[in-house]
């Protein structure tokens, strides 16, 4: 109330003894900030930047760990190999065939199971934690139970489908191989997805829910009109967070066909020159290539559906 | 307020640091127990492959000493986890790894990245010039002009069959006999040929052997490396896609002829109804069998397991001696170990005679050496004609390919010659030859 009969003058002043005053302080808080995460910082760069420093490196050298007197640098030319390679978008083509798919179904199922724990009423904890459980489980032993659920030995999915045969091998083939592998991931990460649409859901207003209620607005344009616009960036924060997660895919296809019938991700492409063949250079190559994708698709999810980091944790 | 949290704050830590302290000597003294061993007897490391994990335990015990003992590290069970996990160890120059088994097609890869201690000269000589060691197994230890492990047990194919329908189809099996010849008589009695022919390690086992009995090479001049020359794209692969190519169309395939394995076909030999088969396989079929007598996918009963006949690996060209395939263990020695010269006695000493001797009667794993031949022949344990096939077909076999880039190779003639139902003498050779100079070249991923 005071400074509502401060003079202009006098109000500038104040302004301005306040902005220094401030601006001291939060120096020195900036200060002691920068002291205290300087030492996590340093770490993060060792184990980050370096490696990626390393891998940038080894990437322009025709380089085996088993030969390594044949060590050669050849600049560019491994990317020219990996993107002039057929392999190489076979892989990104069906890597980006998984993140669509599992994306999408995730979201539909994660959204209703988020409106689940947002409204249910009775044994709230239960329910919540059920859904919630498959998160808690290491994706290997995802893929595992997953395969042995699809295996056409001793498996239950043969037998709990009708329109399968007893003896269909679902790793046999591209088609049904990935629908196995797609299965585990959205079994698995489903649960994620809902829970940060469930931050998203608490964040609309129930105010705004009673006044299209009153307005006369049904279920499904309460859904369309209030609901979904106003938890736009938690979902899209959502989608970015497991598209990125989806294109690095890889244990779900290396326990349940490692590779085999075209199922390769570009992950496991990537896992197999360097860890399998021992071609650091060409595999450094592919790394960096992935790292590089997984940039272009955040850039493009959060240019094209403008999200807001900021909005989505409330800083705006 | 102020100095009362700071009393506070200052006691806190000192309880963590006492506890802090305490857990640093409490594993600074469970490393140095690590290390130390028993009384500060050093441990040397000996990582195994998963067969015959209880012959290579007791040797273990027998090989330790006053000075030092060797513990037996198990490996994973398949042979390209074994070689991950060694590379990864010996890449980071691992101290603690001072013994391994290692797959013949390792020794090369490994001696040529530096990590296995080369065998001195004077055991180098016995290895490879002392008369007792078999030739097929020497092979697979050298690389570069030197000796870089000591073989333990050797590995070989041999023509397994059922005598009943070699004699229906009249195949005289005391000669040599051919693919062309092994494929016809199974297909006149209704019989199969089993191979390995999934995509994986054996198919290139299987497409070696035929190019090296048909004189040729998957790749020759090894040692350059890179630039080692592909020689897939010659009359010898030919023949061999001829053959892989010949069974595929014929009668005598198995159903599963695409994702066979060693495991797939060894049903086929006592099937319950059919005349059995001719299969090729390693060494380990014999005791399989006995093993099975009377029981599912086994012979009926003594009299049905007499009529499993064995002969040379089948030759790829008339006339010309067979190269059968060759497998088993080698004794690598790391070249970062703490204790060189233990590792080299205790080498020497868990591929003693005796040693190879148990791992034979005990394990149906075959000897490298003449002595141990000997001594396995006398143990009555196998029929002698079996071993004195063994242990030719160990001395007349050929290696894989020995190259620093052996799993590239094996892995790009894996994915052009497999499916076994798509490959033709005409265009498969080539084009397995160019793919394999371009990802020799590092022109092309694999």
């Amino acid at each position: 109330m005071t400074h509502t009969t401060v003079a202009p003058d006098d109000k500038r002043d104040v302004r301005r003894a306040n902005k220094v005053a401030a601006s001291d302080r939060s120096k020195a808080e900036n200060r002691l900030g920068m002291r205290l995460v300087a030492p996590a910082i340093f770490l993060m760069l060792l184990v980050t930047a370096f490696p990626m420093l390393r891998a940038l490196y080894l990437s322009v050298f025709n380089y085996s760990l088993t030969a390594p007197d044949d060590r050669e640098f050849v600049g560019l030319s491994n990317y020219w190999t990996a993107l002039t390679d057929s392999l190489f978008w076979e892989t990104t083509l069906n890597t980006v065939f998984i993140m669509v798919v599992t994306v999408a179904v995730e979201l539909v199922i994660g959204f209703a199971f988020a409106m689940v724990m947002h409204r249910v009423i009775f044994a709230r904890g239960i329910i919540r934690t059920s859904i919630l459980i498959p998160y808690g489980i290491i994706t290997v032993v995802s893929g595992f139970a997953w395969q042995f659920a699809f295996s056409n030995n001793n498996g239950f999915v043969n037998e709990w489908l009708p329109f399968v045969e007893d003896g269909f091998n679902w790793f046999g083939q591209y088609g049904s191989a990935m629908a196995a592998i797609m299965v585990s991931e959205i079994w698995k990460t489903t649960p994620f997805m809902s829970l940060l649409l469930l931050a998203g859901l608490a964040q609309v207003s129930e105010d705004m829910l009673e006044a299209a209620k009153v307005d006369g607005a049904t279920w499904w344009q309460r859904l369309w009109k209030v609901i979904l616009p106003n938890m736009r960036s938690a979902i899209m924060v959502a989608v970015l967070f497991r598209a990125l997660d989806a294109y690095r895919i890889f244990d779900n296809i290396y326990v349940m066909t490692a590779g085999a019938q075209g199922t390769e991700s570009i992950s496991f492409l990537t896992y197999r020159q360097v860890i399998e063949q021992f071609q650091l250079g060409i595999g450094s190559a592919l790394s960096v290539l992935l790292f590089l994708s997984v940039l272009l698709i955040a850039f493009l999810i959060v240019k094209i559906f403008r999200v807001d980091l900021a909005a989505a944790r409330q800083e705006g | 307020m102020a100095a009362r949290s700071s009393t506070r704050q200052r006691g806190r830590p000192r309880g963590k640091r006492i506890a802090g302290s305490v857990a640093t000597l409490a594993l600074a003294s469970s490393l140095l127990a690590a290390c130390g061993g028993d009384g500060g007897k050093p441990t040397l490391n000996w990582y195994v492959n998963p067969d015959g994990v209880d012959t290579f335990k007791t040797y273990a015990e027998e090989c330790s000493t006053d000075q030092y003992d060797i513990a037996v590290q198990q490996l994973p069970s398949s042979a390209t986890d074994q070689r991950t996990q060694l590379a990864r160890r010996l890449a980071a120059e691992d101290s603690s790894t001072d013994l391994m088994n290692l797959d013949p097609v390792f020794v090369a890869e490994f001696a040529n990245a530096g990590w296995l201690q080369k065998i001195p000269d004077e055991l180098a000589t016995e290895i490879t010039d002392g008369g007792d060691y078999l030739q097929g197994a020497v092979d697979t230890v050298t690389w570069d002009d030197g000796v870089y492990a000591i073989p333990l047990w050797a590995n070989t194919q041999v023509l397994w069959y059922r005598k009943s329908l070699a004699e229906a189809a009249g195949l005289d099996m005391s000669q040599p006999v051919t693919w062309e010849q092994v494929i016809e008589a199974a297909s006149s009695q209704g019989g199969t040929v089993g191979v390995q022919a999934n995509r994986y390690e054996a198919y290139v086992v299987w497409i070696n052997a035929m190019m090296q009995g048909a004189g040729g090479a998957i790749v020759t001049d090894t040692e350059a490396g890179r630039d080692a020359k592909v020689e897939l794209d010659s009359d010898a692969g030919r023949e061999a896609a001829s053959i892989i190519q010949k069974l595929a169309d014929s009668e005598a395939a198995q159903a599963d002829l695409t994702v066979s394995n060693e495991g797939t076909s060894l049903g086929q030999m006592f099937p319950e109804d059919g005349p059995g088969e001719f299969m090729v396989n390693w060494t380990f079929v014999y005791a399989n069998y006995k093993g099975l007598i009377g029981a599912p996918g086994g012979p009926a009963d003594e009299q049905e397991f007499e009529d499993l006949g064995w002969a040379r690996y089948p030759a790829t060209v008339e006339g010309e001696a067979s190269k059968p395939p060759i497998g088993g263990i080698d004794i690598g020695l790391g070249a970062y170990s703490e204790h060189p010269e233990w590792a080299l006695e205790a080498g020497q000493c868990i591929t003693s005679t005796d040693a190879q001797v148990d791992l034979a009667v005990n394990d149906g794993l075959m000897p490298s050496t003449n002595s141990a031949y000997d001594e396995v022949a006398a143990s009555g344990e196998f029929p002698e004609d079996l071993l004195d096939l063994y242990r030719t077909s160990v001395d007349e076999g050929g290696p894989r390919p020995k190259s620093p880039f052996y799993s590239q190779i094996s892995s790009a003639v894996q994915s052009v010659w497999h499916s076994p139902t798509s490959v033709t003498p005409d265009s498969t050779p080539q084009e397995s030859a160019d793919f394999l100079t371009e990802v020799l070249a590092g022109r092309s991923l694999l």
